[in-house]
């Protein structure tokens, strides 16, 4: 099984990811890009037609969560602390596209940066909507042992429960 | 001299409440997630009724840790846009009687905001609270904590920087 696929199922067993409608376009090496499609579900603010912060926050969460996980060695993680900063507003009824890197990791560290781009932006390597810094947990710490058995869980082909 | 006659608590209450159910259905993102807002004069509650399309690790579980910062980032749009509507409304410059969702203030802009997780959210409902440190006539900074089934038990609290829009107010 690739990556691709062990991360497609993380995404799949995600509830919030599939209720967004998330899409993983790539991943590897501590590298991640998910993708959303516009919605008007999500709009936070009806006179624009701007999707909500809080949407592109749950799409950059969930794509620093898989670059983590797609970290030589990384089996489970979880958000310490998430900091966006909103450049501009994403362009109503246009896709919202993530990119995250996780740059250094230690034994329960991860470091994580990314960017969120629209349609437009995305293409013409324009101003992001918005970027993102993060420490998420990795591996070793207390919690680690249970974290560990269940990343191993829904990663296992054979795990039933993983969806 | 004359006094008047102080309004009816009825009038009053209706008029707040009316206010506050226009404001927090303003945003759609919000309906879609569940988020309600409970006032106890202009205190406000939000409450993120549990669901499972809420959920982020179905193992644990836990809910979503973007659902989380939605939660606080909605929470404290809506308190800071209260906090200046409930000024608005009880100076007279703001005529609730017109007040509807085409005629609300514009909504403002997250500059940013930073979210430090405290625990795991568990599958249940969520509390959350924001502070208005801070509200100058641009910009200002909020600080918002969420809470389950126990107050002094915070799972996660979040500080943003917000953008005041200009409010264009009747001559």
């Amino acid at each position: 099984m690739t990556d691709k696929d062990v991360a497609q199922r993380f995404i799949d067993a995600v509830p919030h990811a599939r209720a967004l409608g998330m899409v993983l376009e790539e991943i590897g090496e501590g590298r991640a890009v998910i993708s959303m499609p516009y919605d008007a579900r999500f709009v936070g603010d009806p006179s624009t037609g701007v999707i909500s912060g809080g949407v592109v926050s749950a799409l950059m969460d969930t794509c620093c969560g898989a670059a983590v996980l797609s970290y030589p060695g990384a089996r489970g993680t979880a958000t310490l602390d998430l900091r966006i900063d909103y450049m501009r507003a994403a362009r109503a009824g246009q896709r919202i596209i993530a990119r995250a890197e996780c740059y250094h990791a230690t034994r329960s560290v991860a470091f994580v940066r990314a960017t969120a781009h629209d349609e437009e932006s995305a293409r013409d390597d324009g101003l992001p909507v918005a970027t993102v810094t993060a420490a998420f947990t990795m591996d070793g710490g207390k919690a680690a042992g249970k974290q560990r058995a269940l990343a191993d869980e829904a990663a296992a082909p054979d795990a039933g429960g993983a969806a | 001299m004359k006094r008047t006659t102080p309004e009816p608590v009825q009038v009053i209450k209706e008029r707040r409440d009316k206010a506050l159910r226009v404001l927090a259905g303003s945003i759609p993102y919000a309906h879609f997630l569940g988020i309600r807002f409970d006032r106890r004069g202009d205190e406000l509650t939000a409450l993120l009724p549990f669901d499972e399309k809420l959920i982020g690790n179905p193992f644990l579980p836990a809910l979503h840790g973007g659902v989380t910062s939605a939660f606080l980032e909605v929470t404290a749009i809506i308190e800071l846009s209260w906090s200046i509507l409930w000024e608005e409304m009880e100076t007279g410059t703001l005529d609730p009687r017109v007040l509807d969702a085409d005629h609300l203030p514009r909504l403002p802009k997250t500059i940013d905001f930073t979210v430090d997780y405290l625990r795991s959210g568990l599958p249940r409902d969520a509390y959350a609270r924001a502070r208005v440190n801070r509200s100058g006539r641009r910009y200002a900074s909020v600080h918002v904590e969420a809470w389950q089934d126990n107050r002094s038990r915070i799972f996660a609290q979040a500080t943003g920087h917000f953008l005041i829009p200009a409010r264009a107010r009747p001559e």
